[in-house]
């Protein structure tokens, strides 16, 4: 389905948040993850199911001040 | 210092952005002394993992930011993913009201520290010297203000001192951080002269000409002026007064 990951559309086959997260490689207990403008927890994405043009953003750590 | 109840050991927090390598980030994190380093969370891409390993290697308690946030939403929503990212509830809480200025939105940012203290967040909000807006955020839960110096990576310094004076008298014991603005160690000096607990800053360190000298000349300077307030300074006078006695002069004339 048609997905908006980070501002990027693209078209994946994942259902859910945590095949969302295998299917573009990352590693799960590294990055941060918001549906929707929502946070959802790392253990809530299996549970967490993807609907067309959802917005998905995947964070991880980096510089601030 | 106790900031919720957690000794740190150095009155220097400091930001880890805008350094030219990360080796220059890491040296620059020993040489100042710092026990406490902000960090953010931004959109993974290449190189992320090089800066987890960096941040668990340099032994420092990790204080989130919410930068770049301007809605109390999504300073809520970035905190709550900097809490499982980072695994501390510690969280700068930015919410910030004007793009150019980068001042805080005081309305937003005591309706997000609200949320996230019922949370269980410790939050450290970057404020004004406003002294209603400082016990708004304490009302809220706040145990930490961190009022700005100036704007945001203008180093300027301390813009507002005698506000800032009234706000350290006003807030005596609550934990005062002066976060944003400080540009040379005379400041953060000048400041923590005045009673502030601690000074966090960050572009003043990552832009210097050597980053690394300039991190333990902050360190250094900080720990000037928490001595010196500690000593008691002396009374400021109009006049000049003699320092070498008049008693016992001779008479040579």
């Amino acid at each position: 389905m048609r997905l908006e990951v980070n501002g990027t559309p693209q078209e994946l086959r994942a259902t859910t948040l945590s095949d969302l997260i295998d299917e573009l490689g990352y590693e799960a207990a590294c990055v941060a993850t918001a549906l929707n403008g929502h946070f959802v927890p790392l253990g809530l994405r299996g549970a967490t199911p993807l609907s067309e043009g959802a917005k998905v953003e995947v964070l991880a750590p980096m510089q601030g001040g | 210092m106790r900031l919720y109840g957690t000794e740190i050991a150095s009155r220097l927090l400091l930001g880890t952005a805008q350094y030219p390598s990360p080796a220059v980030l890491a040296e620059a994190i020993r040489t100042s002394g710092t026990a406490v380093i902000t960090v953010s969370l931004r959109r993974e891409g290449p190189g992320g993992g090089g800066f987890r390993d960096l941040i668990a290697q340099a032994g420092c308690h990790l204080l989130p930011n919410t930068a770049g946030c301007h809605s109390a939403q999504e300073a809520i929503t970035t905190a709550r993913m900097a809490r499982e990212l980072f695994g501390t509830d510690w969280i700068k809480l930015e919410v910030i009201g004007h793009a150019d200025t980068l001042q805080p939105d005081p309305f937003a940012l005591v309706e997000a520290a609200r949320v996230l203290c019922a949370e269980g967040f410790k939050v450290f909000p970057y404020t004004t010297e406003d002294l209603i807006l400082g016990e708004r955020l304490l009302e809220a839960g706040c145990e930490v203000l961190m009022p700005w110096g100036a704007p945001i990576g203008s180093g300027q310094g301390l813009r507002n001192p005698e506000g800032l004076r009234s706000m350290r008298a006003h807030f005596a014991g609550v934990p005062l951080v002066i976060d944003a603005g400080i540009g040379a160690p005379s400041q953060a000096a000048a400041a923590m002269e005045m009673g502030f607990d601690a000074v966090l800053l960050n572009t003043a360190v990552a832009k210097a000409a050597d980053p690394v000298a300039m991190a333990r000349a902050f360190g250094l300077a900080v720990q000037a002026g928490r001595l010196a307030h500690e000593a008691g300074l002396m009374p400021r006078r109009d006049m000049a007064a003699p320092s070498t006695p008049i008693f016992g002069m001779a008479e040579l004339l």
